[in-house]
């Protein structure tokens, strides 16, 4: 029983930062219906620029509030330099697009940081809290209610404010939502922005306990794709729900089954999900228009 | 007179293959051109799946890890000629796509793109840790295919490099004619319109299912004869041959290249063959100028660097 707790315990906090870099695709694919596979970069980036300016001397909160920003800044580039000059390119050079961004962001940042593997201390200690038998580490904790905090301030934003609003009526029809005076410009900056600063944060809480390198990304970006894709493109329950299952099923195949193979059961569940549902979980079903 | 298609594509190559020897430096550049053709080989079967069909694949390396292992496995293990696990490779490979081939194709886009994906890496996972069989990570030899002794035997006494130069260059050939008849013939014609439109397609009596999963199949053959090829040049091969880096390179070849066109998708699987190896200068940079080039050409380029350069010059005729 508390071997299944244990399970459960670290699938989730694995399963909360998936959850979180599934929600990047998702805010991004609404606004722009671009899936960006440097989302994994983003995560890297919140890592790695709040370990060298930890290790400058800055204390960790400032730290961390600096490279949520620097992040969102980069990821805002992104956009303005890349997504938008090849607006209405066919899908497959926009992954190639999203693809090379992230190919020079791991480039860049090898020159700038380095290629050793950093970590910095955990928040709350390292004393790890027992519940029913099991233990879960303190930062594992933060992973897990930074996801919560920003899930429930994204749904405030998105229900409670205009400008959430006008977010969701981009997302559902560009040309719409641009004649009845949304700066759907501005949105996409806007969702670039939030998903570089969600993967960014990401990054930051779960450093401590994965630690952080500069190839760290891409293996995130391919995870948070398959939840995303797992609750269904484009729907913020489903990137939650698509995150945290991917992480429990990865949880429980590694302490259960092999944890060689964790990675098969994953995708192994998501092929068998899209066979019965093609559209994911909570996917729209699309049509056609002739 | 104008050429068509195929015989422009098929004399251009055949040009490359003879005429770029004269200007080697050394026989190191034999190796590069052999890999080139491997690399053209895969991208062609890229160009009837992505560019003519409109599939995306981001796990196509999955399967030229089955063609790779099965030429180091075969031999050893059922005591197949290594040119035969070739031909082994192909059928576990066509089968194979076409069992996984059937649930994923009813799948759209991005969702395809991800099923596809999740196959890829189920391939490299089996092949890194079946450890007894693959032996794991750090690779496998892989026999001699003999036919350079047979040649040689023959009269015809090539270095290792010109052997598998033009021996690649003659099988990418091979494949480019192949998949140039395809282009012409009634079932190429149905493939283009599937892609323009899946339901104009269905309407005008085209079994789109089928058709589909036949381009799977082939691309996928495409694929596992590359990585056979590789392997067994190589002597050697590691699990990466199937790692998605390797199935993202395959699709970057082609569309960067130009995917709706066989030569466009070869000379970018030329173009990202060379690159590492003209960096190898500025290593730390390899990645970085890599990124940039891929955003830029697709930004500025957007069918491919072959297709829009030839729109450019043929625009006055038009």
């Amino acid at each position: 029983m508390s071997e299944l707790l244990q399970f459960l315990l670290s699938g989730v906090t694995v399963g909360a930062v998936y959850a979180l870099v599934a929600l990047g695709f998702t805010i991004i694919y609404n606004a722009s219906d671009v899936v960006n596979f440097a989302q994994g970069e983003f995560v890297m980036l919140g890592g790695m620029i709040t370990f060298f300016l930890h290790a400058a001397g800055a204390p960790l909160p400032l730290a961390a509030v600096i490279a949520i920003l620097a992040t969102a800044a980069i990821g805002v580039a992104m956009n303005k330099l890349t997504i938008e000059p090849a607006r209405g390119a066919p899908v497959v050079s926009l992954v190639i697009i999203t693809i090379g961004v992230s190919i020079l962001i791991r480039g860049a940042a090898q020159l700038i940081f380095d290629k050793q593997i950093h970590t910095y201390p955990a928040f709350s200690g390292d004393d790890p809290i027992h519940i029913l038998g099991a233990t879960i580490l303190p930062q594992s904790l933060w992973v897990i209610l930074g996801a919560v905090a920003v899930f429930i301030g994204l749904w405030l934003f998105f229900t409670r404010t205009l400008l959430g609003r006008a977010v969701l009526a981009t997302s559902n029809n560009r040309l719409a939502a641009q004649l009845v005076g949304i700066n759907t410009t501005f949105v996409m900056t806007l969702s670039f922005a939030l998903s570089a600063g969600i993967g960014a944060l990401a990054g930051v809480l779960v450093t401590p306990i994965t630690m952080v390198s500069y190839d760290v990304g891409l293996a995130l970006a391919l995870k948070g794709f398959a939840a995303a894709m797992l609750g269904g493109m484009g729907n913020p329950k489903g990137a939650l729900v698509g995150g945290l299952v991917l992480g429990l099923l990865e949880g429980l195949t590694a302490g259960y089954l092999s944890s060689q193979y964790k990675d098969a059961a994953a995708f192994i569940v998501i092929l068998a999900v899209l066979f019965f549902m093609p559209q994911g979980l909570f996917g729209r079903k699309s049509t056609d228009r002739v | 007179m104008r050429l068509s298609v195929k015989s422009a594509t098929l004399l251009t190559l055949l040009a490359f293959v003879v005429v770029a020897p004269l200007f080697f430096p050394s026989s190191f550049y034999y190796r590069v051109g052999a890999l080139i053709f491997v690399n053209g080989l895969a991208v062609t079967g890229m160009v009837i799946l992505t560019g003519w069909a409109g599939q995306i694949s981001l796990g196509h390396a999955g399967f030229a890890g089955i063609g790779a292992y099965a030429c180091a496995l075969a031999p050893e293990h059922l005591g197949l000629h290594p040119a035969l696990a070739v031909l082994l490779g192909a059928v576990i490979s066509a089968v194979l796509a076409w069992l996984v081939g059937r649930p994923i194709l009813r799948l759209k886009g991005y969702y395809l793109g991800v099923a596809s994906l999740g196959f890829g890496i189920l391939v490299s996972m089996v092949l890194n840790n079946e450890r007894d069989l693959t032996r794991g990570p750090d690779g496998i030899d892989v026999a001699d295919l003999g036919l350079r002794g047979l040649l040689k035997d023959a009269g015809l006494d090539l270095s290792n490099g010109q052997f598998w130069y033009f021996f690649c260059g003659f099988s990418l050939m091979l494949g480019a004619w192949f998949a140039l008849n395809i282009f012409n013939s009634p079932t190429g014609r149905a493939l283009r319109a599937l892609h323009g439109s899946e339901i104009a397609a269905r309407t005008v009596g085209i079994d789109v299912p089928r058709l589909k999963l036949q381009a799977f199949v082939i691309s996928a053959v495409y694929a596992s004869v590359a990585g056979s090829l590789l392997a067994l040049q190589n002597k050697f091969i590691t699990p990466d041959v199937a790692g998605f880096m390797h199935s993202v390179e395959m699709v970057t070849m082609a569309v960067l290249g130009g995917v709706s066109s066989v030569i466009g998708a070869i000379f970018g699987a030329a173009v990202l063959t060379l690159l590492p190896q003209v960096l190898t200068v500025f290593a730390e940079y390899e990645q970085l100028v890599l990124g940039l080039i891929m955003v830029l050409v697709m930004i500025f380029l957007r069918e491919g660097v072959v297709p829009s350069f030839l729109r450019k010059f043929r625009g006055n005729e038009a």
